[in-house]
């Protein structure tokens, strides 16, 4: 698998800092299952957090506090949790959002036969997976703030250009897009948004309101 | 999700030798002669609490520093760099020196930690590659990679004060990916050379096993 469409460096040290919001998170984290190239990004701006961390300020431990780490470290040891590995086309990360592989997701009708599904995260972002059958467009739609949109499955194309498996688009205000999905497989993605999308025309827009995209 | 959880970047390396500098005059912000590699390298096999008290003393007040400037109060930044060096203990086996400083490494946890304690926030790692038996030896990989990193903290240190004073805003928590500056000015290609060739080798250990398997 080549992956012609990676992650910016901003949203990558944003990442290695922790700041990202839930749903952001989840869509690079589940890009970097995908693509070592920008595993390796990461890992080498985590290593700017581990310089800084290093040189940063100290701030003194309480007295007593080596002599707690001491008796702490004699207690027992958590349980580790066994690492998950993906067995179907969801990465591990999003398996564990899911709770499953494509089976379990419940997805909602948008129209056209396009599917959604909201997964559950944190305020300031929604994270959701698209379905777009073989074919079909997505309505027309810009966005306040920017979208990543993750390839799982199938491929889809836009005026940015062809965004296979472990593509990662990422479109900003600025872009008005319809993405439409390659013949063959249905494509399926995974998306994070700041704000909720506008959709142009009236249709889209009421149907915005009751489905929440 | 528990401290230290989900580090999968960082996994045991067997055989992995003391990683001793040898280097004349003394870095920025380290410890020189200071081989926090190798004393991890001890916790992990001896479960040496020499080992650990140094590295404690070394990394405890800079995690509680670290979470303080991030807008921990004192009492919680102490806690929570007393959860990190207990991780520090309990997941030695999954530092990988060919990925990560020592430095490196306590960061991610302690970033973990502070998602989990101040944001309250689910925070998933990305899948793990470090399933499966110890994978051979390379001390030569891990040396450079930690003299790589020795040499991204006298850049650092280098940098002109504001672009600096970006970057740590950027680790703070003060800015927004939307607000942070594409160039750090920072000399990161080989550290992200050597992830890269680390991350090869452990997928092809990978397939390795997968096709033993079948």
């Amino acid at each position: 698998m080549t992956i012609r469409h990676h992650l910016s460096d901003p949203l990558l040290v944003a990442y290695a800092a922790g700041t990202l919001s839930e749903a952001f998170n989840l869509v690079v984290a589940t890009h970097l299952s995908l693509c070592d190239e920008c595993r390796a990004r990461a890992g080498a701006f985590e290593a700017v957090g581990g310089a800084l961390l290093d040189a940063g300020n100290e701030t003194a431990m309480d007295a007593q506090a080596l002599d707690r780490a001491l008796a702490r470290i004699d207690g027992p040891v958590p349980a580790a949790k066994p690492e998950a590995r993906a067995a179907g086309i969801f990465p591990a990360p999003l398996a564990g959002y899911v709770g499953g592989d494509l089976a379990a997701v419940r997805w909602q009708r948008v129209g056209g036969g396009v599917r959604q599904a909201i997964l559950p995260t944190g305020k300031g972002a929604m994270a959701r997976l698209v379905f777009i059958p073989a074919g079909k467009a997505v309505p027309d739609h810009g966005h306040q703030g920017i979208e990543l949109t993750l390839v799982l499955q199938g491929a889809f194309a836009d005026a940015a250009g062809r965004y296979d498996r472990g593509d990662v688009e990422i479109s900003d205000d600025a872009v008005v897009h319809t993405p439409t999905a390659l013949a063959g497989l249905d494509c399926i993605c995974l998306t994070a948004a700041e704000a909720p999308l506008r959709f142009r025309g009236l249709i889209p827009r009421v149907a915005q309101r009751w489905l929440r995209i | 999700m528990t401290e230290g959880e989900g580090l999968p970047c960082f996994r045991a390396m067997a055989g992995m030798v003391g990683l001793r500098r040898k280097r004349e005059g003394s870095l920025p912000g380290t410890e020189d002669e200071t081989d926090w590699a190798g004393l991890l390298q001890r916790v992990r096999d001896q479960r040496d609490r020499v080992a650990y008290a140094a590295l404690f003393r070394h990394f405890a007040p800079r995690v509680k520093g670290f979470l303080m400037r991030s807008g921990a109060g004192a009492a919680l930044a102490e806690e929570c760099a007393q959860d990190v060096m207990a991780t520090l203990w309990q997941k030695a086996h999954l530092f990988d020196p060919a990925r990560a400083s020592v430095a490196t490494w306590v960061f991610t946890i302690a970033r973990n930690r502070q998602i989990d304690a101040l944001r309250r926030a689910r925070r998933v790692e990305p899948e793990a590659l470090d399933w499966g038996p110890a994978p051979e030896p390379e001390p030569a990989e891990a040396l450079a990679l930690q003299e790589e990193t020795a040499l991204l903290g006298q850049a650092l240190a280098a940098l002109p004060g504001p672009q600096r004073r970006l970057i740590e805003r950027a680790f703070y928590g003060d800015l927004s990916h939307s607000e942070i500056a594409a160039e750090t000015g920072l000399p990161l290609g080989t550290i992200k050379s050597r992830i890269r060739l680390a991350l090869e080798k452990l997928r092809r250990q990978m397939t390795g096993r997968d096709d033993e398997r079948t």
